[in-house]
């Protein structure tokens, strides 16, 4: 892997490439070993290697720990999903990785993006990397777009602020990420108010904004829950195709399981702050070995299992307060399979119960063995 | 169709549901038609799409108007300041165009009318030494305009500067920022006017940075509020997210959204300038003779009250109240035409 020291170069150096063009433009600047290139798969070049990210706050009632020891990488062209209810850290562990949270957040841990630790970095020099390097998609595109401001200006000024050359509304380049998203009609499209668009057209245009400088990590957060299902397919479609086209991993943020199951490669499922299973998406679907993740999953309906008049499985309690964690496993007392005296004394640490496959839990293995006992 | 520009006509179909039943059975098929032809605009309907047109909604178009075309019509709709816009039009092109349309050199004396009450060669009268009273106050309201306008613009500028800074960094600029604004707030304006002119100089320049200087505080405020609320949106974290620096953020995301409240402040500024300048120069710290402003023609003409010479006073004072006032009615157009909600 290479890694890029060089930082980026001052703002007049940037060299102008079309960003819809298939080879990401940090040829200049990331020079890459031609098996990086003919390697048929990317995905084992880490872009973002996220270690022990903490995000804690202080309250009037004591310290929110609203995420704990996270842990993953991403890797080039890689979708990781994050799964888990609200609450449980996922949009604040992203913006975490952005710098994005206010001052009051105390962030702990390391963000490698290609190598260089984000967390360390002056404001300066992480604006450099924020929608250049790593973009965000938003979850509610309406208010994530300026009103006042053309579709077009938006995704102009996207580029705008990592160039000197600037560009205007309906300039080619415009016209272009729109059409890439599926956006009939873009030249007209550019130059209309996001009011104008449909929630499905102004989540694209999003979408269009976050690669507007063909970056190597888009961070999607919840992109598809205010759509409905439709269009939410859409979406992912235009997800998947940018990733044919730019090599960009994809931090996927969701509760949609379907989702999930749909367009990542790999999941994380989180509960509280804390991460408590990893792995693939077959790892986790067929074989989830934390109970919280099983708990989730048996409580999916499903078409291809019969249930004869059986209730769909629930998850009994509610997600504890992220000041007042429950000592030991943040989940045990929701979970069936704790054990007094263990699960709520010491808190689980992410054992592998198979190659790549993690799970937070003093019987991840048993689990595991369990489901496999199932499937076969 | 009185309420055609609010509402577009989809939503005017809205209420027809409610048909009486009995009326239903009068409903000709060919109503409907004529109602959506008389609703939308026979063009509307006829004219589909032609050649190089957008191609998207064949048949009616939507709704697509821009920002500002919406402010337009709700600004067209405010009588009072549409007319209001026309008098300061007017008293503007009458006051800067004098040289061509005052019926006298300035300053030409006419020795043999000595203070004459306005007639068919005078309308406004002549002055004690002799000079056309509407060719003095159409120059005066030359000065008295400028500095209303130009205190506008700057304070308009300082206070949006300060106002930003303070409602998007917050914390202790925010603090530093507002304290300051609050120690011109409370400063006896009179006294720090009278004597920052009498020590600077009674320039016109000085008598609007002066002025500036102690109107900033109200636009800080209202822009320290506005941007509080708008700095929260998701758009600015978005903004944030695609690496745009505190400056950028400021300038092309977060005023673009408040140019509203700002524009009706500055208008409502000119007014408030106006009339401190009057003050000033009634008090005789304004401007200075031989420039003249209408303040300084009311000062002037101090010794007519009462006598036939009244006139003297009259007409500057007019233009005072007629110029306030209709500033202060464009500031309320504007207001409403900035303000969405508003379906006066």
């Amino acid at each position: 892997m290479s890694i890029d020291e060089s930082g980026s170069p001052p703002s007049g150096a940037y060299v102008e490439v079309d960003p819809t063009r298939g080879s990401p433009p940090k040829g200049e600047r990331r020079p890459k070993t031609a098996a990086d290139f003919d390697a048929a798969d990317d995905r084992n070049v880490p872009v973002l290697q996220v270690r022990d990210l903490s995000v804690e706050f202080k309250t009037d009632d004591g310290r929110l720990l609203a995420v704990q020891n996270v842990s993953y990488t991403l890797h080039e062209r890689e979708t990781l999903g994050i799964v888990g209810e609200s609450g449980s850290g996922k949009t604040v562990g992203s913006m975490a990785v952005l710098g994005l949270l206010p001052k009051t957040a105390q962030v702990t841990g390391e963000v490698l993006f290609r190598g260089r630790n984000l967390l360390a970095m002056s404001e300066k020099e992480r604006q450099t990397i924020r929608g250049r390097r790593i973009a965000m998609v938003f979850q509610d595109a309406l208010a994530a777009l300026n009103p006042v401001f053309k579709v077009g200006d938006q995704i102009a000024e996207a580029i705008n602020v990592h160039s000197n050359v600037k560009i205007a509304t309906d300039d080619e380049r415009v016209v272009d990420l729109l059409n890439l998203v599926g956006i009939p009609n873009p030249k007209d499209r550019a130059n209309q108010y996001p009011h104008e668009f449909s929630g499905g057209m102004r989540q694209r245009a999003m979408i269009a904004m976050s690669i507007a400088n063909d970056p190597d990590v888009i961070i999607a957060d919840e992109p598809t829950t205010a759509l409905d299902v439709t269009i939410q397919a859409q979406v992912l479609e235009v997800f998947e195709r940018i990733q044919d086209r730019t090599k960009s991993a994809i931090l996927l943020i969701t509760h949609d399981l379907g989702v999930v199951a749909g367009v990542t490669d790999r999941i994380m499922v989180m509960y509280a702050g804390r991460q408590v299973e990893t792995g693939t998406v077959d790892d986790v679907f067929y074989q989830p070995s934390h109970p919280y993740a099983q708990g989730l999953l048996a409580s999916l309906p499903r078409l291809d299992r019969r249930r004869d008049g059986e209730r769909l499985y629930r998850i009994k309690g509610q997600p504890p307060s992220l000041i007042f964690l429950p000592p030991g496993c943040a989940f045990n007392p929701r979970c069936p399979t704790a054990e007094v005296g263990r699960c709520d004394v010491t808190r689980p640490d992410l054992v592998e119960v198979s190659p790549d496959h993690l799970s937070a839990c003093h019987f991840a293995a048993d689990l595991y063995e369990g489901t496999k006992a199932a499937t076969t | 169709m009185s309420f055609e520009s609010e509402i577009s006509p989809s939503a005017g179909s809205a209420g027809q549901p409610h048909f009486d039943r009995e009326r239903v059975g009068d409903f000709q098929p060919g109503d409907m038609a004529t109602q959506l032809e008389q609703g939308l605009g026979r063009e509307n309907l006829v004219g589909l799409p032609e050649e190089g047109e957008s191609q998207l909604s064949p048949g009616v178009e939507p709704e697509a108007r821009t920002q500002w075309q919406l402010f337009f019509r709700r600004f067209l709709r405010h009588r009072l300041a549409v007319a209001s816009l026309f008098v300061l039009i007017i008293m503007i092109v009458l006051c800067f165009g004098a040289s061509w349309i005052a019926p006298y050199p300035k300053n030409a004396q006419d020795l043999l009318a000595l203070p004459k009450p306005p007639s068919g060669a005078h309308w406004f009268g002549t002055d004690d030494l002799g000079r056309d009273e509407f060719t003095e106050t159409l120059y005066a309201g030359q000065i008295s305009l400028k500095i209303g306008i130009a205190v506008a613009l700057l304070s308009t500028l300082i206070g949006t500067v300060f106002g930003a800074v303070a409602g998007y960094f917050r914390g202790w600029t925010d603090q530093l920022v507002m304290r300051i604004t609050d120690l011109f707030l409370v400063v006896p304006q009179l006294v720090v006017l009278a004597i920052a002119i009498k020590r600077f100089g009674q320039s016109d320049t000085m008598i609007a940075l002066v002025l500036a200087a102690l109107f900033w505080m109200y636009v800080a405020r209202v822009v320290r509020g506005q941007v509080l609320s708008v700095r929260e949106k998701e758009f600015v974290e978005a903004a944030r997210a695609s690496g745009a620096s505190a400056p950028r953020i400021i300038t092309r995301h977060i005023l673009p959204n408040i140019i509203g409240p700002i524009m009706v402040n500055a208008t409502l500024a000119v007014a408030g300038a106006i009339i401190a300048e009057s003050t000033l120069s009634f008090l005789g710290f304004g401007v200075q003779p031989p420039s003249t402003s209408w303040g300084n023609m009311l000062s002037n003409a101090e010794g007519a009250v009462g006598t036939p010479k009244a006139y003297l006073l009259y007409f500057p004072g007019l233009m005072i109240f007629i110029t306030v006032l209709a500033v202060n009615f464009l500031g309320d157009g504007l207001r409403d035409a900035f303000d969405p909600q508003s379906h006066e």
